[in-house]
């Protein structure tokens, strides 16, 4: 993929702003002005929110904006350097071993050298976007293992030396507040939080997102979602949730169901826990009709 | 430097005084941001101290309120829509719990006076037990098994990394297998503090349990709840006591009021970040689940904590009383969802239990089946 300058993209935020909304992406001025900040300082981003908000999103709809290839590394409790940094190939190490003899042979050598996302990254002759995905899942030792790379844009190999980036990459973070994260970590990055969009927004990410919903049933589902998210649920539906749903409603209502009915026979896909179901149950007739109002 | 950036720089000052860890390359990066911005308005000065200062989405009402005194003038503003409202729920029934409040009031001095007592007399022996209580618990809680791995010397899987190098460092000779295995972790811990009206007598105790047990867990989290759902954890992990006390109750605002246990502990699970910590945690309700009105909402929320609960238990003071019998309709409601349903009406009691967290008990159903 070959990728536009980040500094031409990024002239001003309502540029950044439109430049995702071409992405098909809507960012408020608040995460747009982060992404600018984080484009122009020259910082990884961090962004936070609960889930759903499209925090994954905004890191690909970068990606897109900038034309660059995304490199993504998915967290989870026990990832470490050779998951995320490097691997050296030991059973090829010990083939060559076995191959040299009497013969020297520098077994720390690229050949040996299993590149993870991050040293991939690093390597990569053009910039790349790295997304370090839900690091709230990891460590806090694996937290640390990032401090180096987040600052200066390098990692140490203890066999081999400092490796530094070809192309300072974009790197993006995004965490679901599952844990706090280390000041440290926080303190290198632009920080940004994500709540759900209001109504109007939320309606106009529907439009964007759905296939062929009309206005009236965006608004409509949007309004619905606003009220239900209010509710202390145990998984409150997301933005992707709510695009399902409109899209949802309106096969639903294609195929001959009347509309607060094809609402309600589609709550499945907003709604995925079955004990919030039946919560929202005896509630949701109410609430659709005041959402169609 | 500038005269322009003097107020900027204050702001960075202002906040290090009021606790919020403030680097000095957060500030560079607060002045980069501001005159990359512009800045062409004061929203500009406000969203770049929002992205490179980074408040924590805790305290973000608090540093806006800052933002408006440092730059505006405005020493009562408080901006409205922050994170922190996910922290705490309103009480709708605002008027029961000022008639609950009323009541509670009226027999303030009888209960004060005996809390001053008890107290006083109990106190050096209390903190000789939360010390020794503290000192114990890391070891002492459940453990499960992390995805992380130690080294070993038996019963591991081989350890391809370390063996290569020995491998090398030896010549080629490896004297005995290098070994990794799955560490064990304690569980967390999390402390439910119920602070309504009806429970004044213990909610002391119970802090300062709370106090020790975040001292000594590796993870521990604690929560208050009465109308209103408080995360104070952080206020708890200062080392000294009484200033950790004191820290926390100013965050509490609803001691000693009514009690909303369903919708607050449902509350505690629609956020994320609290709910997740339920999961697979031993989880200690300290309250008397004395549910006032409907009690499905509590019997939802306990069902709800119990999937998530590696163990879950209430620690009740009416269980200190041997006439006590499972008998109101929530807490029977509840019983099926409980692990233990035990004394909660002492310290040395509470301890023991949360000592004991680890050992395979009866379900909470079965004994008090048994009992009554």
């Amino acid at each position: 993929m070959s990728g536009v300058n980040a500094e031409t993209v990024a002239t001003s935020p309502e540029a950044v702003a439109q430049h995702l909304a071409a992405s098909r992406y809507l960012a408020d001025d608040s995460l747009a002005t982060a992404i600018f900040l984080a484009i122009r300082l020259g910082k990884p981003l961090l962004l936070e929110g609960a889930p759903g908000v499209g925090k994954t999103e905004a890191a690909k709809a970068i990606a897109e904006l900038l034309g660059r290839d995304l490199v993504r590394l998915q967290c989870y409790e026990g990832i470490d350097a050779a998951h995320a940094l490097y691997e050296w190939n030991y059973q090829r190490q010990l083939l060559a071993i076995r191959h040299a003899g009497e013969h020297e042979i520098d077994i720390y050598d690229d050949r040996f050298l299993i590149a993870r996302p991050l040293l991939q990254v690093l390597r990569a002759p053009e910039q790349r976007v790295l997304l370090v995905d839900e690091i709230d899942r990891s460590d806090h030792e694996f937290e640390a293992l990032l401090l180096e790379f987040l600052s200066d844009f390098q990692i140490s190999i203890p066999e081999r030396g400092t490796i530094r980036a070809a192309a300072q990459p974009i790197v993006i973070l995004t965490s679901n507040r599952t844990r706090e994260l280390a000041e440290a970590l926080r303190r290198r990055c632009v920080y940004h939080w994500i709540g759900y969009p209001d109504a109007e927004r939320e309606a106009a990410i529907i439009m964007l997102r759905a296939g062929d919903v009309a206005e009236a049933t965006a608004r409509a589902v949007a309004a619905a979602v606003q009220t239900i998210r209010a509710r202390p649920l145990a998984k409150p539906p997301g933005i992707a949730e709510a695009v399902e749903w409109a899209n949802a409603a309106t096969i639903l209502e294609k195929g001959g169901s009347p509309w607060p009915e094809a609402f309600r026979r589609a709550i499945g896909v907003l709604i995925k826990d079955e004990e919030d179901l039946s919560y929202i149950a005896p509630e949701l007739g109410r609430i659709v009709d005041e959402a169609l109002v | 430097m500038p005269r322009a950036a003097a107020p900027l720089l204050g702001f960075g000052r202002l906040l290090r005084r009021y606790g919020f860890a403030i680097a000095p390359e957060q500030i560079s990066s607060f002045m980069q941001a501001v005159t990359l911005l512009g800045p062409r308005s004061m929203a500009d000065i406000r969203e770049a101290a929002l992205a490179t200062l980074a408040p924590p989405p805790d305290r973000r009402d608090e540093f806006e309120a800052h933002f408006q005194s440092h730059f505006y003038g405005n020493t009562s503003a408080v901006v409205e829509g922050d994170a922190d409202e996910e922290t705490r729920i309103k009480d709708n029934g605002g008027a029961d719990d000022q008639r609950i409040e009323a009541e509670h009031s009226q027999e303030g001095g009888e209960l004060s006076s005996a809390l001053e007592q008890l107290s006083t007399r109990d106190f050096l022996r209390d903190d000789d037990r939360l010390t020794a209580f503290r000192r114990k618990l890391s070891t002492a809680l459940p453990a499960r098994r992390s995805f992380r791995t130690v080294r070993t010397h038996s019963r591991g899987k081989l350890d391809l990394r370390r063996s290569l190098r020995e491998i090398v460092s030896a010549d080629g000779d490896v004297p005995s297998p290098l070994l990794r295995r799955r560490q064990t972790v304690p569980r967390k811990l999390l402390l439910l503090i119920d602070v309504s009206g009806s429970m004044k007598l213990h909610t002391a105790d119970y802090l300062k349990l709370a106090h020790a047990a975040v001292q000594g867990a590796d993870r521990a989290e604690i929560f208050t709840f009465g109308t209103r759902l408080t995360r104070i954890t952080t206020a708890l992990r200062i080392r000294d006591r009484s200033q950790a006390l004191a820290r926390a109750a100013a965050q509490v605002d609803d001691w000693d009021g009514g009690t909303r246990m369903g919708p607050t502990l449902l509350a505690f699970l629609s956020v994320p970040r609290f709910s997740s910590f339920a999961r697979g945690a031993a989880i200690v309700i300290l309250s008397d689940a004395l549910e006032r009105g409907d009690h499905v909402e509590l019997e939802m929320a306990m069902r709800r904590l119990s999937a998530r609960a590696f163990r879950l238990s209430l620690a009740t003071p009416l269980a200190g009383d041997p006439r006590f019998r499972p008998v109101t309709a929530a807490l029977r409601a509840i019983l099926p969802a409980l692990d233990d349903l035990v004394d909660g009406s002492s310290l040395a009691g509470l301890t023991d239990f949360i000592l004991s967290l680890a050992r395979p008990a009866p379900a909470a159903a079965t004994i008090w089946k048994r009992v009554s």
